[in-house]
């Protein structure tokens, strides 16, 4: 059951839900620690997603490239980053992806965290 | 007897075992991260431990959600670190100390957690990359204890009942029979948060507050819900409940002997920290006065 919390903008709770609904689509990408299923994926992209049992929503999800849309169908971005990899994509990539930034622009992003007063406080104690 | 000495708490970012793997510690935007861990290193040659209590969480190089335990150990002597599907070369695992695992075992389900037990257990970079940080370029020369905690699919175990769980841990240790000299290390975080709209969402607040509470105050950091963890650290950033539990095997009093933050490593706001337990603070202190030329 998904959690009867508050929704935190922006932010998708990985639960037993999602947990279900992203099943086909985790277990593919969990096949990706091993080299020769990550070649099988890129040798035959459709057919790997045959075997897995993905479902539309899944599929157009992968074909599209699109992070938001994985999300949306379940699935968990620990596991999606392996997918992520076999595309060349980083954690950068990812987040300037679903934030609608450009990637120079997310990353900049990141490093002006570092300069707000907050942040200062944190690093100089 | 047995003996804890302190704990080792850093970030586990897989970006980091890139840039040890390809020698970009120095590069000007790894260097502050990197600068953290001379004095830890000196430190854990300082106290020479003999066995690593490992506190992290596993990625999907172990365990699915075919079967997602909320908190497993180890109890194996031989661990590896394997393909995680992204590019980081397995690092070297020294090996197990399955007599403490089942004695830690023992006393968890006697305490009423009951965990789910591994002989067979690969261990991802959440525990490779902190040992390679411990002792670089080489097998770390201990022997581990891992214990994996679920901050992968919700529910999660509360911050409450991780401190528990790492306070029975405590407990085991204490009642060890063995004379090793223990090192717990908890790994994740600080801030993080990958998936969502909200990606790159990071909160020194939080962390300082989790930084200043962790050692004096632990509790401090269970009055929040896991919810409440996830809006204030980010969907990633709840892996300080790795942190959380580790602290609790250390028992009730520690110190703070270094402290680095730094922003971002990849999407994450970066923490090392290193506490002792007053049992190691008196040791050192007495090796301190047998060897004046290094204080």
């Amino acid at each position: 059951m998904a959690s009867a919390a508050k929704p935190i903008p922006g932010t998708h709770i990985f639960d037993g839900d999602a947990a279900q609904k992203g099943y086909a689509l985790n277990a593919m990408c969990f096949s990706f620690n091993h080299a020769r299923n990550r070649d099988e994926f890129v040798r035959d992209e459709d057919g790997y997603c045959d075997r897995f049992g993905l479902t539309d929503e899944q599929r157009a999800a992968v074909r599209a490239r699109s992070v938001l849309q994985m999300i949306t169908a379940g699935g968990n971005v620990y596991y999606l980053a392996k997918l992520a990899g076999i595309l060349g994509l980083n954690v950068q990539d990812l987040g300037a992806q679903q934030t609608g930034m450009s990637v120079e622009a997310f990353r900049q992003m990141l490093l002006d965290t570092a300069g707000t007063p907050k942040a200062l406080e944190a690093i100089h104690g | 007897m047995a003996e804890v000495l302190g704990g080792v708490f850093t970030s586990h970012v897989p970006a980091i075992g890139g840039a040890i793997q390809r020698g970009a510690e120095n590069e000007p935007y790894w260097k502050p991260f990197f600068d953290a861990w001379p004095p830890v290193r000196q430190w854990l040659e300082e106290q020479a431990p003999d066995v690593v209590v490992l506190f992290y969480n596993d990625h999907g190089l172990n365990f699915f959600l075919d079967t997602m335990p909320t908190f497993a150990v180890g109890a194996a002597d031989t661990y590896t670190n394997d393909d995680e599907g992204w590019g980081l070369h397995p690092f070297p695992i020294p090996a197990g100390h399955a007599a403490l695992s089942w004695a830690i075992i023992e006393k968890l389900v006697e305490e009423e957690f009951d965990v789910t037990t591994c002989q067979q257990m690969l261990v991802d970079h959440a525990a490779s990359i902190p040992l390679a940080l411990c002792w670089p370029g080489r097998e770390a020369p201990v022997r581990i204890v891992p214990i994996t905690i679920n901050t992968v699919q919700h529910p999660l175990p509360s911050a409450k009942r991780c401190l528990a769980l790492g306070r029975a841990v405590a407990k085991a240790l204490a009642e060890w029979p063995g004379d090793e000299k223990i090192v717990v290390m908890g790994t994740g975080g600080l801030s993080h948060q990958l998936d969502g709209e909200r990606a790159g969402f990071m909160n020194p607040e939080y962390d300082k507050f989790c930084m200043d509470n962790l050692g004096p105050d632990p509790d401090a950091l269970t009055r929040h819900s896991v919810h409440e963890m996830v809006e204030l650290a980010g969907t990633q950033g709840v892996e300080i409940l790795n942190w959380i539990a580790a602290r609790g095997a250390m028992g009730a009093h520690v110190s703070e002997v270094s402290r680095t933050y730094h922003i971002p490593i990849s999407n994450t706001a970066a923490a090392v920290m290193v506490y002792e337990t007053a049992e190691a603070t008196a040791s050192g202190a007495a090796s301190t006065e047998k060897t004046p030329a290094l204080a």
